[in-house]
């Protein structure tokens, strides 16, 4: 359970986890992410160090320039991947649920 | 507590079921998809528009309390069967993500309960997991202390 714990603690990070949520909608440079954040360069790249190191990056060389790859394959591994949009349509549900419930017994 | 949605998405489709048992009547269910008010209450967001027939068409806004357009979609509607089917597009404005289409079937459990399917189906498989990237990386926050329980039990 070593690798899975060390994915752990790589996404326990707010700003790795906000790395992630800026690389998942595209492929960035290591520039590009560092921009997007008011740490140093050097902070940002261990940042991504990390999270090249469980994969939860890949790395394509594009080019001269290294893009970086959201890799949710990994999450798989670790926990259920969809469970977050699973999850977002079950609180949508619920909301529906809970509130024609009430619809009902107003009508009663 | 376990979710009551269950999704179905396999890898390399361009499709998804999404599957909802539902502690209401059927045609209560139903009516939270056909009255503009109760759309927008559970939806959380403004119904522009909701011309529920075939081809008849939606429109959804939501602004945030500032008062700025936050989310907008649309979709035209194919069929509409009371109480058992709605078949629709779908289509989030100012993201580059496709229409998709979606087919909605209600089904009658009990007198008092129901189910909900809805079979959505994408461009091409990138588009479905694009979503589902999003998503994903938008629930990290969220799914955190999830993860935190998950592992802990793994370990």
């Amino acid at each position: 359970m070593k690798i899975r714990r060390d994915i752990f603690q790589a996404i326990a990070d707010p700003t790795r986890r906000a790395i992630l949520t800026l690389v998942a909608t595209h492929a960035m440079t290591p520039g590009a992410i560092a921009d997007s954040f008011d740490s140093s360069r050097q902070t940002i790249s261990k940042h991504i160090q990390i999270l090249t190191e469980c994969q939860l990056l890949t790395q394509e060389l594009s080019g001269r320039e290294i893009y970086y790859h959201f890799n949710p394959n990994k999450m798989k591994e670790v926990a259920e991947w969809l469970m977050p949009f699973a999850k977002m349509w079950d609180v949508r549900f619920n909301k529906l649920e809970s509130i024609m419930k009430n619809h009902q017994s107003n009508k009663k | 507590m376990p979710l009551k949605t269950h999704i179905n998405a396999e890898d390399g489709r361009q499709d998804m079921r999404i599957t909802r048992d539902f502690d209401l009547p059927v045609e209560l269910l139903f009516r939270a998809y056909a009255e503009p008010d109760l759309v927008a209450q559970w939806m959380g967001t403004n119904v522009l528009k909701l011309e529920n027939k075939q081809h008849g068409g939606y429109q959804f806004e939501t602004s945030d309390p500032q008062g700025n357009v936050v989310f907008r979609a649309h979709g035209v509607v194919h069929e509409f069967r009371t109480n058992e089917k709605i078949i629709r597009t779908f289509e989030m404005e100012n993201t580059p993500f496709p229409a998709q289409l979606e087919f909605l079937e209600f089904e009658k459990r009990t007198d008092d309960t129901s189910r909900l399917t809805m079979h959505v189906i994408y461009r091409s498989p990138e588009d479905r997991d694009q979503i589902l990237k999003l998503t994903f990386a938008q629930g990290i926050n969220m799914a955190h202390n999830r993860l935190q329980d998950t592992l802990g039990k793994l370990k």
